[in-house]
């Protein structure tokens, strides 16, 4: 090995410490892009091999009846491949080992086929027998969540009768990757199931023989989506048509869309971070060790050695650190995106999910590293690279020195000699001193950043649950009936409180622009839901207009006052002009609200509801419960509390150990950036601690002195780094304003607290390592070199 | 106060002749440090021209300065500059890597007695021991010229007539054309040639009938 080599190992083992926080925070960063890209990756892999594979539809509709023969017009229409003729239908459930009715949907499958599109794969069990009628095959993850197993059995009402169902086999399907009730925005498995069961079977059961009342197509290649939506909407309209969709409205699709842009956003703001972080440290670390070795690299110039020679030897430094950081980096992002996948694995139900990390994954994220670490220090290099022989030679020039500003202010004398010595050093080099507070500060800020998204969910929840839906429970119809239905429910027993809601499929238009959205009609003043914004703020639903998300009014890009051309897709599907009354800042899909009475008037319709909300006696629940069961009409009932248990159980276990994930990188980081101020910081002044000692001055009192400054950077440091955490979780906010969630800037007392306390911690705890160093200061030896 | 510019040196004629001994004697700051500079090819004089045998330096970019330096120009300095945390023998390695003809690393150790000090960091050393590692450094490319900044600066007297004679012996022995800049007068009883500085103007220029042996020194 050369000896210019040999330098640089052991420059590197010199400052081993500093190196390995330095590669720790790179190895964080690099860790985070891995995961979140090959997440990313992994994800978009599975996704698309399973719609391939499985032929997931581009178009669906559903419509009240249609005969066999309207499928072959269908068909034709221009650009559609595949088409599969279904019906589907809900029902509720009566699930052993659940005191409360769950909802399913039941989907038939051809019996002596396979579905030309959204085909099942087959986990355990075995497919459907032809033309059995008491047989279905289960999703998976309804299954699971209720420890149900091939051959097991539950009751189902199937058009007004209960009829016993045995599971011959569980399945998944790309339609149902994330399985969610209608409406809901959180899966609760144990409540809603998908069952496919044998046309046959279900047509028969339903009187829809010879006739469908669901369809799905696949499109050719350049097909336009529009088009085909368009012309299969003018097919199906005489037949209760409720209006086409295309995949990207799909809510299972959605859902994981959703997931993958979110991982597409966040692999790149805390890689940057880091990365940024990784970049600073090297720059002040070897602007420091640059400064230190003048004299080397005059000596290495005055020999020969040229200056690109010089200024690759202190790269190679750098380059060995960030090898260190991926050394730890790559499998540690690789292991993070292991565990990752479990906990999507639970969320979303793919026949098969398997992590990978690409080479090209690997090799960005080393290609991004190096270049971030050589940019960082970059300025350090090109001062060594810059440097003229000669004047390195020279020692460095002493610093210009002049009085402080409490000097100036002639409070100089009241304070002690110890802390005047302080607020010199930091006011005579105000951009070390900068540049290590803002260091410091970026560690408080991971740490809000880390701890915020959890704020901001729980925030959601909070709001979601207590704000918005007031009510214990909510119960929906087959189809519209008579507002004489909510007096009956509010005489069952355990009913404390009942408002109607009305529910109406539309299609909301704005110039070019259109979107499938219902509008739910309630009462104004309604007790039991609340228009709630961000804010936590509540506004009141005017007599007439319409009230619709702020994320729906920059789809459609309208303002309130603008009216709104509204296309309803069932009854007698009239199309009116509706006012935006108002905006309102909510958290979750797009919604549009009206009073119930002006929604009847827009559908000229009598006072007809589609479902009610209910506040319930928690006494009398068991009861209630078993009275809806039997309730013909009733589509659906869902409890509020199982929506939050299943929320807590799935989210809220997976940010639990994100948050611990987030937590032990931001400690990684405070005490990188903490430890390396500290050390830079004792040798720039080891001399003149020395000087001290050896003039009389205590350990304790150097220690002070050295301490102190830390002491005082980190305390400027925590406020800023509060602020900067604010900042970046206000452009985080920014970039997930996705259509699925939306996450309001919310940041508790208790997360800017945890982020004090953490880099407080870390602060003191780098302290006293450096303490360690500063008792076994070499007196002699310190005086005796020169620098 | 306004600028001035200061001239470390004004109209310097000096011609150094092959193998010779040449001592520059100067108080300090008298610009002898700047003319070893700008012979060393370290720096680069405002006007004026210098050459090194057929070329011109002073038509020289930083690359050619670099190789004029990595080819024919060996520094001795007043506080060693060794790279700490190199051994005796890599820190002489350290150049005859880079070198064209070197000397072998060890070869060039025991020229100036230090064979047996080769595996000991700078720190490990004594003042002398380390400028005559520096010495062995400087001399392990077989440079043409060799030039020493105060090398006894930083010495007492025993330990700077070891490093003296382990000069004299380079070149002796090597025929290495030899420049010593000092404030030390005594030193330059060794020289073949003695120019004085003062002011940065060379205000006289000896020639020694009768060098001395660096042993024989004393101050």
């Amino acid at each position: 090995m050369s000896a210019l080599n040999r330098k640089t190992l052991r420059d590197l083992w010199q400052m081993k410490g500093q190196a390995v926080a330095i590669a720790l925070v790179i190895g964080c960063g690099v860790a985070l892009f891995v995961l979140s890209r090959s997440l990313l990756y992994s994800l978009e892999l599975t996704q698309n091999t399973y719609y391939q594979r499985y032929h997931f539809a581009d178009v669906f509709a559903t419509l009240k009846r249609a005969p066999d023969v309207l499928a072959d017009r269908i068909a034709q229409i221009p650009g559609v491949s595949r088409l599969e003729r279904r019906i589907v239908v809900g029902v509720n459930l009566t699930v052993p080992g659940l005191a409360e009715p769950a909802m399913g949907r039941l989907v038939s499958l051809p019996d002596t086929r396979k579905p030309a599109l959204n085909q099942l794969f087959l986990r355990r069990g075995r497919w459907l027998t032809p033309r059995r009628d008491d047989e279905v095959l289960a999703s998976e993850a309804f299954a699971d969540a209720n420890q149900m197993h091939v051959g097991d059995s539950f009751l189902a009402v199937i058009n007004g009768r209960q009829k016993r169902l045995k599971i011959a086999g569980i399945v998944l399907s790309p339609e149902y990757i994330y399985e969610i009730k209608p409406g809901d925005m959180l899966p609760d498995n144990r409540h809603f199931g998908v069952f496919w069961m044998n046309h046959e079977a279900l047509s028969i059961a339903y009187n829809l023989e010879g006739a469908f009342n669901d369809v799905t197509l696949s499109l050719m290649r350049g097909a336009s989506t529009a088009e085909v939506i368009q012309r299969l909407d003018e097919l199906i309209e005489p037949y209760g048509g409720l209006g086409a969709y295309a995949r990207k409205d799909q809510p299972s699709h959605m859902f994981v869309d959703n997931e993958i842009e979110q991982n597409r956003q966040l692999g790149l703001i805390m890689p940057t971070v880091f990365l940024g972080v990784a970049a600073f440290l090297l720059n002040v670390v070897l602007s420091r060790i640059i400064n230190l070795q003048r004299e080397e690299i005059a000596a290495l110039k005055a020999f020969g050695y040229s200056k690109w020679e010089v200024g690759w030897h202190y790269l190679k430094l750098v380059l060995l650190i960030v090898g260190v950081g991926m050394l730890v980096g790559l499998p540690g992002g690789a292991w993070f995106g292991h565990e990752v996948t479990g906990m999507y694995a639970k969320l979303f139900h793919f026949p098969e999910f398997k992590y990978h990390l690409t080479y090209d994954v690997a090799l960005t994220a080393t290609l991004v590293s190096v270049a971030a670490a050589t940019l960082g220090a970059w300025g350090a290099i090109a001062r060594a690279v810059r440097l003229p022989p000669a004047e390195a030679m020279r020692p460095e020039p002493p610093t210009n020195y002049g009085p402080t500003v409490l000097e100036r202010l002639q409070l100089g004398h009241w304070t002690p000699p110890v802390v005047r010595m302080i607020l010199r050093q930091l006011e005579r080099h105000p951009l070390k001193t900068s540049l290590s507070v803002l260091a410091i500060s970026l560690a408080v800020a991971i740490v809000v950043l880390g701890n915020f998204m959890e704020d901001s969910l729980n925030y959601v929840i909070n709001a979601q649950f207590r704000l918005v839906q007031r009510y214990d429970m909510s119960l929906v119809t087959t189809e519209p009936v008579s507002r004489r239905a909510v007096h009956e429910v509010a005489s069952m027993p355990g009913v404390l409180t009942v408002e109607p809601t009305r529910s109406v499929a539309t299609r909301m238009r704005a110039g070019p622009r259109s979107r499938r959205v219902s509008i739910l009609g309630i009462p104004t003043d309604s007790n039991l839901y609340g228009l709630v914004n961000v804010d936590g703020h509540r506004i009141s639903l005017p007599p007439d207009g319409m009230v619709i998300s702020r994320k729906l009014a920059e789809i459609l890009e309208i303002r309130v006052g603008d009216s709104v051309q509204v296309e309803v897709l069932e009854g007698k599907k009239p199309v009116r002009e509706v006012v935006v009354v108002g905006t309102l800042q909510d958290f979750t899909g797009v919604s549009s609200y009206m009073n119930i009475d002006a929604l009847s008037r827009l559908m000229r319709e009598g006072p007809v509801v589609t479902g009610v909300h209910l506040l319930v006696d928690p006494l009398e629940q068991e009861p209630l419960y078993r009275l809806l069961k039997d309730v013909p009409q009733v589509a659906g009932v869902t409890i509020k509390q199982h929506a939050i248990d299943s929320f807590e159980k799935t989210v809220g276990e997976n940010m639990m150990v994100m948050k611990q994930i987030n937590l032990l990188f931001a400690c990684v980081i405070a005490i990188g950036v903490v430890y390396n101020s500290a050390r830079i910081s004792l040798s720039e002044r080891s001399r003149e601690l020395a000087t001290l000692r050896v003039i009389g001055f205590t350990r304790g009192e150097i220690s002070a002195i050295l301490l102190g400054e830390l002491a005082i950077v980190t305390l400027l440091a925590v406020p800023l780094g509060l602020w900067f955490g604010y900042l970046v979780a206000a452009l985080t906010v920014s970039t997930l304003d996705l259509e699925l969630f939306r996450f309001p800037l919310v940041i508790e007392r208790t997360t800017y607290g945890l982020a004090s306390a953490v880099v407080i911690t870390a602060s003191v705890a780098s302290g006293l390592l450096v303490r360690r160093r500063l008792d076994q200061l070499d007196l002699i030896g310190v005086l005796k070199s020169r620098e | 106060m306004g600028e001035v510019d200061v001239h470390a040196l004004r109209g310097v004629d000096l011609d150094l002749t092959t193998g010779e001994f040449v001592v520059l004697l100067g108080p300090s700051g008298s610009g002898k440090s700047t003319l070893l500079n700008i012979l060393g090819g370290l720096d680069t004089p405002t006007s004026g021209t210098v050459h090194f045998r057929d070329h011109e330096l002073t038509d020289f970019d930083d690359a050619e300065l670099t190789r004029y330096r990595r080819e024919h120009v060996g520094f001795v300095f007043q506080f060693y500059n060794l790279i700490p945390s190199l051994t005796a023998l890599e820190n002489v390695a350290l150049i005859t890597e880079i070198a064209r003809s070197p000397l072998d690393p060890l070869a060039a150790l025991e020229l100036v007695d230090l064979g047996n000090r080769k595996d000991h960091f700078p720190a490990q050393l004594s003042g002398g021991e380390q400028q005559r590692v520096a010495i062995a450094r400087a001399v392990a490319k077989q440079p043409d010229v060799l030039l020493c900044d105060e090398p006894t600066g930083a010495l007492d007297v025993q330990t700077g007539i070891m490093v003296l004679e382990a000069i004299q012996r380079i070149n002796r022995e090597l025929g290495t054309t030899t420049a010593v800049i000092t404030h030390n007068a005594v030193i330059a009883d060794m020289a073949d040639r003695v120019i004085h500085i003062s002011g940065g103007l060379i205000t006289g220029v000896d020639s020694n009938d009768h060098k001395r042996e660096a042993a024989e020194l004393t101050w």
